[in-house]
């Protein structure tokens, strides 16, 4: 209760600080909006239903392009774990793009899908794809070999070992997998966003770059604002169930 | 409920013959003798147990009979079947108590009895609380694994290994990581669940004290490569106390033999 006040105290402050900059004409109004008038934007933005539309079309690309990334990592990632062959060949590539910022791959997807929402999609499958295939072999490795011997002491046969205990053995290392890629398809999405304007829906990241190319600043304050918003309600929503269940069973530390 | 009835009716113990049995591991460095042409009787319901200095073989002769691993000569009867490969007729009971994180304390003692195909899902809850019941732990039922200490991990992972109604228990060092006083409560366990549940047991140690409380046989190993040494019959009635005289006896005679056995090997190297 004493932490909520504090915190509610630091932002209520803050917020003062900046709206009484502004109106001593510190800085130019062009440059720094009041928070008044940033949020005054986020109203009719919201009453307008525009921010709705552009978050939506975001986040529907998002989560598409993450699922698509994760239903094809996590397979990918146990086959590596599992065969030499795949390690040798799939791994080293999943190595080698994973350290590429997945922000290079815009080019190669306008060229290859042109301003379509299949480019959006293929720049945020590449951002988690790799995360996640790496994030599963690596975990898949740490898993103590004795988890398996017991199982297989108990009745279970490979298949069966490999859902019931090896999967679930290295959920730890997944889900900060899940996060990872999570972070990077995000960061990815933004930045095809602003770099290219899609006809078939505008991205809250064309509403930012809107708001340079208008000189709307309060546009751009907002739009950021709102971008934080939705990355934190994601880790709220997407993966604190995730660590909870973690902490809960394994008894790791909370982040 | 006949079911449960059924299925927790004691499954009679199996008969275990080791015969010539020799297996080599090869590393990048060298070949590593680890068992040397050791052949073993083990009677139904019989509680035998392996003792010998470290890397000696004994744990590589437990995991050869619960087939998880193959040996390079000779073969492992049970009931005068070879055995191929792990099975839940020969249940494994390891130094760390091996249980899923994942999963709370019954679905471990349950992960084995949803290997079985008869039972339904409320039987399978039924059996397993019976076998927590019988380790003492029916109250944790519910709790996590990381939120246990380490005597009640190796109950819970002996409940887990009791559940699927093994003929053959193997027990490899299980209470070597535990305190001595959680491991006397143990000791008590073990052979109260022995008598009642009729399991043949083989249980893998290096505290000859701890063998010679435990076993009706004690069988003596000796390192490099591993060899069966000597066999000792512990004729004392049950339950045994190890703190008592007359198994300080046995124990003393038993350890006198190993340290013989650790000299002449050590005189060997030397010569």
């Amino acid at each position: 209760m004493r932490r909520a006040v504090v915190v509610i105290a630091f932002f209520v402050l803050l917020l003062g600080i900046w709206e009484a900059l502004v109106r001593m004409r510190y800085w130019s109004p062009v440059l720094v909006p009041s928070p008044l008038s940033v949020a005054s934007y986020i109203k009719a933005g919201l009453l307008s239903g525009d921010l709705e539309r552009a978050s939506f079309v975001t986040m529907r690309r998002l989560i598409i392009g993450y699922v698509l990334g994760l239903v094809f990592g996590l397979p990918l990632g146990l086959l590596t774990a599992r065969f030499k062959f795949c390690e040798d060949t799939l791994g080293v590539i999943a190595l080698g793009l994973q350290t590429l910022p997945s922000v290079c791959w815009v080019p190669l997807a306008l060229l290859w899908f042109g301003q379509t929402e299949a480019a959006m999609l293929f720049v945020v499958v590449m951002g988690t794809l790799w995360s996640v295939v790496i994030a599963t072999d690596n975990g898949v490795r740490t898993v103590p070999p004795i988890y398996a011997r017991a199982a297989r002491t108990m009745g279970s046969k490979q298949l069966h070992t490999w859902i019931k205990v090896i999967v679930p053995a290295s959920l730890p290392f997944i889900v900060s997998g899940m996060k990872q890629g999570w972070a990077f398809a995000w960061r990815s999405l933004m930045a095809a966003e602003i770099y290219v304007t899609i006809l078939s829906g505008f991205g809250l990241g064309s509403l930012l770059n809107y708001g340079r190319e208008l000189q709307a600043m309060d546009q751009v304050i907002g739009i950021m604002l709102i971008i934080i918003v939705i990355g934190l309600l994601a880790d709220k929503i997407l993966f604190s169930p995730w660590e909870r269940f973690l902490y809960r069973r394994w008894g790791t530390a909370k982040n | 409920m006949t079911a449960i009835r059924e299925e927790l009716r004691n499954a009679p113990p199996e008969k275990l013959v080791v015969e010539g049995v020799s297996k080599w591991f090869r590393t990048r460095r060298a070949v590593v003798h680890a068992l040397d042409n050791v052949s073993l009787t083990i009677h139904e319901g019989e509680f035998v147990c392996l003792v010998g200095p470290s890397g000696c073989g004994k744990s590589t002769l437990l995991n050869i009979i619960a087939g998880l691993e193959i040996p390079d000569r000779g073969q492992v009867l049970a009931d005068g079947k070879p055995v191929t490969g792990p099975g839940r007729e020969r249940m494994m009971m390891f130094q760390e108590s091996a249980l899923f994180p994942w999963l709370d304390v019954i679905d471990n003692v349950m992960f084995g009895l949803k290997l079985k195909p008869n039972l339904k899902r409320k039987e399978r809850r039924e059996v397993a609380k019976y076998y927590l019941h019988l380790v003492g732990l029916e109250k944790f039922m519910a709790a996590n694994i990381h939120e246990l200490s380490g005597g009640m991990k190796q109950r819970v992972a002996l409940a887990r290994a009791l559940a699927p109604n093994p003929r053959v228990l193997l027990m490899d060092e299980p209470f070597a990581a535990l305190d001595a006083l959680t491991r006397e409560q143990l000791y008590g366990d073990i052979q109260r669940i022995w008598q009642e549940r009729k399991k043949t047991i083989m249980f893998v140690t290096h505290n000859v004290r701890e063998a010679a409380c435990l076993g009706n046989r004690v069988v003596l190993f000796s390192p490099h490569p591993g060899r069966i040494q000597e066999k000792f019959e512990i004729d004392l009635p049950r339950p045994r106390d190890i703190n008592s005289v007359d198994l300080a006896k046995y124990s003393t005679e038993i350890r006198d033999a190993l340290m013989r056995h650790m000299n002449s090997d050590l005189a060997e190297v030397a010569g």
